[in-house]
């Protein structure tokens, strides 16, 4: 196998002696319009390799895999398939080709049971019987472990993500592509897909596995290509490479360290949440537990765990988009808050961020002056007797754009022409501009660039330097062992126990995310409930 | 070679301007073909519909007298579209109005009733037509239930109750049995603006509906909200602001206004109420409305455009035998390309040359 290993040269191809690559692009590129999503990227894939494709967001590496997989024509280069070249007519043609895609999103349908999301997926020759006993027989084969019977909306993340990779599976292909399937993973179920991965590649298939972990893919892949705004930047051996040379390659420069000030003060509790309880507002929704904790001016408290979990619909309490029955479950700044709008609870000091940018942080289709009235209108001093203060709103566009160093065409576009980084920047600060005693925060960083996200967490460390309390919800561990003074662990609806950051180690936060307890006795008490 | 039509970064605001004129250029093209399957000679029939009535005092005058109810009752549905709300029932609160107006005219009828009269019946009528645009609003907020459909069907209900009254209890005992009641005392009557003229009161109120609506759209709070709600409800919904009570709001205020034009209708040109009121100004407006881009002048500017099909349409009809429903057909072509030409404002077209390298690997 090692004599297989090519080195990092990639003129060294003729250690491949007389086999071609697997697959292999030349010149792909994909035009939107003015953009170059993908700028003449040649890339080899071969077999018996673990391939990671590096990139920040919108670096091309969707629109790569999306060509490759079929599911875009390129606007101009050649796919090559085992030395022939391909035009694929879509999807189907690269499945039956031996090429599978395991998606970030996954298309299941909720209320059909495994076997029959499985079943769709596939072309249905077989009868549902002999597909059903090859789907048992391929998870077993892989240590994929799924109950064909149960219905989706019953599993977790880790679970639904298992019944794309059997899906894909079944179809014995040569050549798997994953876009990043760690990122709604507890760090124990990704060492599992790991060993799946390793067990594929010793099976003669390859990997092209798309992530911005760095750590991740020194540690299990092959070969690293690393793109950069849509061209290909280098094609190296990662074990061979540092997380900073990486880093410094996607990026494209050096990354400024994010630094906390020494000896921060917390002060009085400013947000406490006691034995919150709700019923969930939707369908399959996640019904909040019993959930407590305090966080005081001058702290940062994390909130991990795997999407899905709770903190859509713990968010939702926080802001007051949907109330609680009881006010004194949620205290800002003294009172209780449980019972009161958005608006009031703005007015009480608090602000808030929320997950999706386009559409909830913002109208999309709307100036950022009115998307700084639309959370501003409440206590900023924008609307006077019920008329609107455009001076005032347009204070705070630009205020937002010195501060945070918002990149945008002119003073005052429309929130969707900005990129997600600095659409992100803007949000962040129009709601710190406001001075808040109380910022509820999630998923700060989410598709930011890393650039833009240094500045966001940097400035919710300064926040609470200034005596705000910050508490932030993310998925990143790396990004809340940074900034979090603490960090607590939602499952199934319930916030664990906080930990300090300093004794919050990755396999604790691992095993409270993947649902177990830390010490025994409150093991027995949780099995007992 | 492609053509493709392609994501534009952002809203182009020329576009915006000129889409409806492109949409009306569309139309004109598609009238002269029809024109000419029809055997008339298209440009007379252009020129009977679109320059005749600009020609004569009497025709502008009666432009301005059409328009009125139109922009009076697009200006209501505007603010119900930009906040998602379907209100497509504005005819029904449009004869609702003039039912409720009427009936003080009809009850005070020969009594001396004083100047209170008129003003009592506008607000009436205003009342009225909120209270019957509320019924679906209603439904929808508390049952789900689609506000499109029912405020429809509901313009049916208030059709038919208008043809009981004049029918029955409120027929003009003198009026050789057409359905009609007895014209209105002139306290109960729009005043002219012009003594002899066509041009009324009316008028003046839809254009303060207009500086009213520019002003609220455009700087208030209110305004803001109803924007954002229609074109981001989760962002609206972060922002503080309430879909359900919004929906009534403008259901409310729409159908207020399509009252209103309603009484004036009556209490004004026809001086008595009487089945056929309304060409169908409370489904005209909506195509008004959306000529008009939602926005207040702009409904001003497309008002006045779609009178001017009206008389043009009678115009026609009197000098060219063109049957009155061509008008119809033009308001609906209209529509069809003017939400066609919107697609313009966040798309554009693209030439694409397909590169050889791929056009090669096909072969």
């Amino acid at each position: 196998m090692q004599a297989h290993r090519r080195m990092l040269d990639p003129t060294a191809n003729s250690l491949h002696s007389g086999e071609s690559p697997l697959l292999k692009t030349v010149g792909l590129t994909k035009r939107y319009g003015d953009f170059l999503a993908n700028d003449a990227i040649d890339i080899d894939i071969w077999p018996t390799e673990i391939h990671a494709l590096l990139g920040e967001n919108g670096a091309g590496k969707s629109t790569l895999v999306k060509a490759i997989y079929g599911l875009i024509q390129p606007s101009a280069g050649q796919i090559f398939w085992r030395g022939q070249p391909i035009m694929l007519s879509g999807p189907s043609e690269a499945r039956s080709r031996g090429i599978g895609m395991v998606f970030q999103h996954f298309s299941l349908f909720d209320n059909l049971t495994v076997a029959e999301n499985v079943a769709l997926g596939l072309d249905g020759k077989e009868s549902f019987k002999d597909m059903s006993a090859r789907l048992e027989q391929v998870s077993k084969t892989y240590g994929l472990p799924l109950d064909p019977k149960r219905e989706v909306w019953q599993l977790s993340v880790g679970e639904r993500q298992r019944i794309e990779i059997v899906r894909a599976l079944m179809q014995d292909p040569q050549f798997l592509i994953l876009d990043e399937p760690t990122a709604v993973l507890t760090p124990q179920e990704a060492d599992q897909l790991f060993v799946v991965l390793e067990r594929l590649k010793a099976e003669g298939r390859a990997v092209l596995y798309i992530s911005h972990k760095l750590e991740e893919v020194k540690r299990l892949c092959d070969t690293a290509t690393i793109l950069r705004g849509g061209k290909k930047v280098e094609t190296c051996n990662p074990r061979l490479e540092t997380a900073a040379s990486l880093a410094r390659m996607m990026v494209g420069g050096e990354i400024k360290e994010v630094k906390a000030a020494a000896g921060r003060q917390t002060t009085v509790p400013r947000l406490v949440v006691n034995d919150l309880s709700l019923a969930p507002g939707e369908a399959h929704g996640v019904r909040l537990e019993h959930i407590s904790f305090e966080l005081k001016g001058g702290e940062i408290l994390g909130i991990a765990g795997v999407a899905g979990n709770g903190q859509d619909e713990l968010f939702a309490a926080l802001s007051g988009e949907r109330l609680s029955k009881d006010p004194g479950t949620i205290v800002i700044e003294g009172l209780a808050a449980g019972h009161l709008s958005i608006t009031q609870r703005r007015k009480l000091g608090a602000a808030f961020v929320p997950e999706e940018r386009l559409g909830h942080g913002t109208a999309p289709r709307m100036k950022l002056s009115e998307n700084a009235l639309l959370t501003g209108h409440a206590a900023s001093g924008m609307v006077h007797h019920g008329f609107i203060d455009t001076a005032a709103t347009l204070k705070t566009v630009d205020r937002a754009t010195e501060t945070f160093d918002v990149r945008k065409a002119k003073r005052d576009p429309e929130a969707a022409s900005l990129s997600g980084g600095n659409l992100q920047k803007f949000i962040v600060g129009r709601e710190i501009l406001r001075n808040p005693a109380v910022l509820v925060v999630s998923q700060p960083t989410w598709g930011v660039d890393a650039g833009a996200a240094a500045v966001i967490r940097q400035a919710l460390l300064d926040l609470a330097t200034a005596g705000a309390a910050v508490l932030v919800t993310s998925q990143d561990l790396d990004e809340l062992a940074e900034i979090a003074d603490r960090i607590a662990v939602m499952f199934h609806g319930h916030l664990s126990a906080p930990l300090a950051t300093s004794e919050a180690t990755r396999e604790k936060l691992g095993l409270l995310m993947g649902g177990s307890t830390l010490e025994p006795r409150e093991a027995a008490h949780a099995v007992g409930a | 070679m492609q053509l493709v039509l392609e994501k534009r970064a952002e809203r182009s605001n020329t576009i915006a301007l000129i889409s409806p004129l492109i949409a009306i250029g569309l139309t004109i093209v598609t009238m002269v073909i029809l024109f000419a399957i029809l055997g008339k000679n298209p440009l007379l029939a252009l020129h009977a519909y679109f320059i005749a009535p600009l020609t004569d005092s009497y025709s502008l005058q009666e432009i301005a007298v059409k328009a009125t109810p139109l922009v009076m009752i697009a200006i209501g549905l505007s603010l119900c579209y930009l906040a998602n709300a379907w209100n497509i029932g504005a005819e029904g609160q449009f004869l609702i109005g003039a039912v409720a107006g009427s009936w003080i005219a009809v009850k005070t009828q020969g009594t001396d009733a004083g100047v209170w009269a008129l003003p009592a019946m506008l607000v009436l009528a205003a009342a009225a037509g909120a209270l019957y645009a509320l019924i679906p609003a209603i439904c929808k907020v508390k049952f789900g239930a689609s506000e499109i459909l029912t405020s429809l069907m509901l313009v049916y209900v208030a059709d038919l109750f208008l043809d009981y009254l004049v029918r029955g209890p409120w027929r003009d005992p003198h009026g050789f049995n057409f359905p009609t009641t007895a014209e209105f005392d002139p306290v109960a009557t729009v005043p002219l603006l012009i003594e002899g003229g066509r041009l009324h009161l009316g008028s003046i109120i839809a254009l303060l509906v207009v500086a009213g609506a520019a002003i609220l759209l455009g700087r208030t709070i209110k305004g803001f909200e109803i924007r954002v709600v229609g074109a981001a409800p989760r962002a609206a919904r972060f922002g503080g602001f309430n879909s359900n009570q919004l929906i009534i709001l403008t259901f409310a205020v729409s159908g207020a206004l399509a009252g209103l034009a309603g009484i004036i209708e009556v209490a004004g040109p026809v001086g008595h109420l009487q089945p056929g009121i309304s060409p169908g100004y409370g489904f005209t407006a909506i195509i008004v409305a959306f000529l008009g881009r939602l926005n207040p002048l702009g409904i001003l500017i497309a008002g006045l455009f779609l009178a001017l099909t009206f008389i043009g349409g009678e115009q026609a009809q009197i000098a060219m035998k063109i049957p009155l429903d061509v008008t119809k057909v033009f308001q609906g072509i209209l529509l069809f390309y003017v939400l066609a030409c919107d697609s313009l404002i966040l798309y554009r077209f693209k030439l694409v040359f397909p590169n050889r390298q791929v056009a090669r690997g096909t072969h």
